[in-house]
Parts: structure tokens; C-alpha cells; sequence
């Protein structure tokens, strides 16, 4: 017994050692991923017993004017979360100066990213309130009257957005000082040699050293930006008249409100596609990082 | 180092330039500190309108002794913690045996394992959402502590085994193979060798994994239901259909819901960004 155990051993306790891992994520998150798929091709009210129903669901879903509203909006906020990369490439620019004190507002900068998505919404509901918020101070002290965003079916996607946005911009920021921390001096004084100043000196020598840095900020901004759920829940509840809503919401909606668990699951899928693109991208991107570097 | 650095002896510049970016911090923290002035302020000035002014009178000690008397923060404070002590600690070991054996077994199919975890870790929520919470009505665990636990666990396992296995695998290889020359066990050179030396990665995983932890909402509005277990977020969020005139007490309970994130942030900063940028970044 005991020879067994030592010939095998130095596989044997490794294979151990990764199983409570691997078993937990496997079945939580990766089997229960897959589950959806197979969810999605029944019809489900969550207690009872499924009932095969093949593609109904995306059938359906292809005619349901609230999913072309989810996936329309689902596009602003990844336009507008096209914005986090080259403002947190701004904030970090100014950021980046080694004076006594700025280490202390460097880290003020990073406060939005370690709050929590509804303390953010509460904070923007209070934002864009249309009788006290600061964006009523604002138009009113050019003596108007600011628009009732939350309320407003036209601009409650980018208002939602909008404040999503905040945090996103201080993780790019983050991820962008640690980028200018890691320049080539000795490029950037051949640079100066060369007599490159400001704007075009951060085009021609800055810029191509932070693309790898770059690429991670905006795979990490656009699967965010997929992945908004939070935001809207705390703030408008998908409305108003479901006008804001992004597939994520929409799938919780159909399931939890509706009981339609078979169709969430399909909407859950169609956005599971959706996003597989993007992560392998990313870790395609991510892993001809890693072999270039090696 | 670029911009070019303003040059030591350019004191007024300096100053300037600081005062310069100081006011920027203060536009960009302008929402919140306009909440956490909120907070401190009087319902009778909310009711005649004195949202901006500076506060005749500070109701900072009413104000939070009512989120603690009148609302049920405290329980759900307390419910976060349950939820997130324990979770994290969990993470951390999961992680760290995950990542050693990735890092320092490799075998056939590691790689996909390995990339499976990091690839499960960009997955939206919404897709494992039914499935999930099916699998926790059965287990009789929805609706408790139990369920948020054992998910982020699993959840965050993911991002953890990519830090970890990263760290691990930059650790010197002379000391593996010292280990081996000198017959240790795989459990010997855990035990020696890489716990003592991964104590920053896991301070810092720690700070990354409370913070993911604790500001997660969607998990808990899908498992949880009943106020003896629910989480400060899904908390704070009801409080504010119940309270909605009294912004001083939403306010108040809102600071009061960031401030466990906030302080960890402050005390490991240096932690918490280099974890962030390692995990994001060393892929």
C-alpha cells in the first residue's frame, strides 16, 4: 500500500489538490453555462416539468420588439463605453508627475472603482434627479431646466450608460498608469533628441509602447460594457416602458417577473454568443501577448 | 517618463499643477461628495429645499443612528460579512492549490483547464443564472447564506486561479527543484515552499475578492429573498423604494454600504492596484 502510494504520489496529490476547484467551477459555472443552452429549447416555468419546444424560443424572440430595444441599447453602451479607454489614457497622463501629494489624488481617482455598482446608481440617480441633482445645478445656473433623463425614453439608455461609464474610466485609468510606469526611457529620450514634443510624441512614441495595455483596456471596456445589468436594475428598472434594457436585463425579466425561464434562457444564450466572440478575441489577443513576450 | 516630468525646482509650477489636478479630482468625486454631504444633512433643510447650501445645521449622528435604528442595515451589514468572509476565504485556498498545480504539474490538458478558468471568468452572469439558482432551490440552500457562498467561491475561483497560477509560475524554479532533489511531497512543497512565499499575492487577492464579493448585486436579488440574509446591496436598494423622500437617510445608509470597500482600498492600495493590473494585464 504504502509503495503504491509513494510510486504514485507525485501525481496522485497534485490531481487532489485541483479537484474541489475544478469540480466547483466545472459544475457551477461551466456545466450550469451549458445547462442554459438546453434550458433554452423548453419551455419552463421554472417548477414544473419542461416541455420540449426545439427553436420556438429564438423563433419568437426574433419577433419580439423588446429584444431589437435590448440589443440596440446593448450597442450604446458599448459606444459609449468607447469613451473609458481614452479618458482613463487622459486622467492617467495628468496623474503621472511624481510631486508630494499626488500620490494621495492618484488613488482619489480610483474611489468609483471600489464602489459598488448600486451605490453608483444611487449616486447618479441623485446626479440626474430633475429638481435638486447636480445636473439641475448645472442647467440652472445657465438659468434652463434639465431634462427628466431617467424618465426620458430617448436618453435614458446614455444617461444609464453614462454613469456606468465612471468606474469603467478609473479601472482603464489604472491599467494605463501601470503602462506609462513601464515605458522605454531610453525611447522616449531618443525621442526628445528628435525634438518630438506633447501631441505628437504620444502618437509616434507613447502610444505604440501602450498598445498591448490599450488592447487590454478596451477588451476589459467592451466585455463590461455587455455585461451592464446592475446599473439599470438600480436605477430606471428597464424602463421607462422597458426602453432601457439590455439583453442581460431583459433575460432576468422574462425569467424572474415572467416565470419564462425556457425563453430567458434563450435570450441568456443569444447573449452567451454574443460575448464568446469578444472573450476569445481577448484571450486569443492575450495569449500572442504572452508567446511574443516568452 | 512621459509627460515630461515638471522639474524639481519649479516650486510654483509644482504647487499649481497640484492645486490643478486637485480640482479635478474634486469634479470627478463631485457625485459622491455631494451624497456624503447629504448625509449629513437635516430632513427639515431637505424639505425647504436646501440641497446644495452648505448645512445650517450637521445631522451627521442622527441621521446614521437612524440607518441603524429605523432600517435593517445593520442585519444586511452583518449578512455581507457572513457572506464575504467566508467566501474569500475560500477563494484563497481553492486558488492557491488550483494555481500550483497548474503552474507546476503541467500535464496533459492543462492548459485547457487553465484556460477554461479564465475564459468561465468573462462569462455574463445571466448565462449560469437559471441553472444556478435551480441548482440551490434543490439543495434547500436558496435563500441562504450558503448559496452566495458556495457561488462566488466557485465564481471567483476562475479569476483567482489565473492570479495564482501567474504568481506561482514567476517564483524561482531553483526552488522546486531544490525540493525535489530533496524528495519532498507535492503536500512538503506546498507547505514549504510556496505558502510562505505567496503571502502578497494572496493579500492582495484578498482585497480584490472582498471588494467583488461585497459589491455584487445581481447574485444577491437572484438567490436571496428575505431580509435575514440579504446582502448591504440588495439591501441599500430596497431601503430606497421604502425611504424615498428621506435622501439624508439613503444617503447616509449609502456611505455606509461603501465604506467597508473604500477603507480596504485605502489601507492596501498598493495591493489592490497591482493585483488589478496583474490580473488584467499578465493574462
Amino acid at each position: 500500500m504504502s509503495r503504491l502510494w509513494r510510486r504514485n504520489r507525485h501525481w496522485v496529490t497534485p490531481a487532489l489538490f485541483l479537484l474541489p476547484g475544478l469540480i466547483l467551477f466545472g459544475t457551477v459555472i461551466l456545466a450550469a453555462s451549458i445547462e442554459t443552452v438546453w434550458i433554452s429549447l423548453h419551455d419552463w416555468d421554472g417548477i414544473g416539468a419542461k416541455t420540449w419546444v426545439g427553436l420556438a424560443n429564438y423563433i419568437e424572440l426574433a419577433d419580439d420588439p423588446q429584444f431589437y430595444v435590448s440589443l440596440k441599447n446593448n450597442v450604446i453602451w458599448l459606444l459609449i463605453f468607447m469613451l473609458a479607454p481614452p479618458i482613463g489614457l487622459a486622467l492617467a497622463l495628468i496623474v503621472n508627475q511624481q510631486i508630494r501629494g499626488m500620490r494621495i489624488l492618484k488613488s482619489l481617482f480610483f474611489v468609483p472603482l471600489v464602489l459598488a455598482t448600486v451605490t453608483v446608481g444611487v449616486v447618479f440617480g441623485w446626479v440626474y434627479d430633475p429638481n435638486f441633482g447636480l445636473l439641475q445645478l448645472l442647467f440652472g445656473a445657465f438659468g434652463g431646466t434639465a431634462p427628466a433623463l431617467l424618465s426620458d425614453e430617448t436618453f435614458v439608455t446614455f444617461a444609464v450608460a453614462a454613469a456606468g461609464l465612471w468606474p469603467q474610466i478609473a479601472f482603464c485609468m489604472i491599467l494605463f498608469l501601470a503602462g506609462l510606469n513601464s515605458l522605454n526611457d531610453d525611447l522616449i529620450a531618443a525621442g526628445r533628441v528628435d525634438g518630438a514634443r506633447g501631441w505628437r510624441m504620444l502618437r509616434h512614441v507613447v502610444l505604440p509602447q501602450l498598445s498591448q495595455v490599450g488592447f487590454i483596456a478596451i477588451a476589459v471596456t467592451v466585455i463590461g460594457a455587455l455585461r451592464s445589468f446592475d446599473m439599470i436594475a438600480v436605477m430606471t428598472s428597464g424602463g421607462p416602458y422597458g426602453s432601457c434594457t439590455v439583453l442581460a436585463y431583459q433575460m432576468y425579466q422574462e425569467s424572474i417577473f415572467s416565470y419564462r425561464f425556457g425563453y430567458g434562457a434563450a435570450i441568456a444564450t443569444v447573449l452567451f454568443v454574443i460575448m464568446i466572440v469578444f472573450i476569445a478575441w481577448y484571450l486569443n489577443g492575450l495569449i500572442k501577448a504572452e508567446r511574443s513576450n516568452a | 517618463m512621459y509627460p515630461r516630468p515638471i522639474p524639481e525646482d519649479a516650486r510654483i509650477q509644482r504647487a499649481l499643477y497640484l492645486g490643478g489636478v486637485a480640482l479635478v479630482v474634486i469634479l470627478w468625486l463631485l457625485p459622491l461628495l455631494a451624497v456624503m454631504l447629504t448625509s449629513i444633512r437635516s430632513n427639515e433643510e431637505l424639505m425647504a429645499g436646501n440641497y446644495w447650501g452648505w448645512p445650517q445645521k450637521f445631522s451627521l449622528i442622527e441621521n446614521y443612528k437612524a440607518v441603524f435604528e429605523q432600517t435593517a442595515m445593520l442585519r444586511f451589514f452583518l449578512n455581507s460579512l457572513l457572506i464575504t468572509i467566508p467566501s474569500v476565504i475560500g477563494v484563497l485556498i481553492l486558488s492557491t492549490l488550483t494555481g500550483f498545480v497548474l503552474s507546476r504539474y503541467p500535464f496533459r490538458g492543462s492548459n485547457l483547464i487553465f484556460a477554461l478558468f479564465v475564459g468561465g471568468n468573462f462569462l455574463p452572469a445571466q448565462i449560469m443564472m437559471i441553472p444556478v439558482r435551480d441548482l440551490m432551490v434543490r439543495l434547500g440552500l436558496y435563500d441562504t447564506v450558503y448559496a452566495l457562498i458556495i457561488f462566488h467561491i466557485a465564481f471567483q475561483t476562475g479569476f483567482a486561479t489565473l492570479f495564482m497560477r501567474n504568481f506561482i509560475a514567476a517564483l524561482p524554479g531553483e526552488l522546486f527543484q531544490a525540493a525535489r532533489a530533496e524528495g519532498a511531497s507535492p503536500f512538503q512543497t506546498l507547505r514549504h515552499v510556496v505558502v510562505p512565499l505567496v503571502r502578497p499575492a494572496l493579500a492582495a487577492l484578498a482585497i480584490l475578492t472582498f471588494t467583488f464579493v461585497w459589491n455584487d448585486y445581481f447574485w444577491a436579488i437572484v438567490l436571496t429573498q428575505s431580509d435575514a440574509v440579504k446582502p448591504v446591496t440588495a439591501g441599500l436598494n430596497n431601503l430606497r423604494g421604502e425611504w424615498t423622500s428621506a435622501w439624508n437617510i439613503v444617503s447616509a445608509a449609502t456611505i455606509f454600504v461603501a465604506l467597508p470597500p473604500v477603507v480596504m482600498f485605502f489601507m492596501m492600495q498598493k495591493h489592490f492596484v497591482a493585483g488589478l493590473t496583474m490580473g488584467a494585464v499578465k493574462g
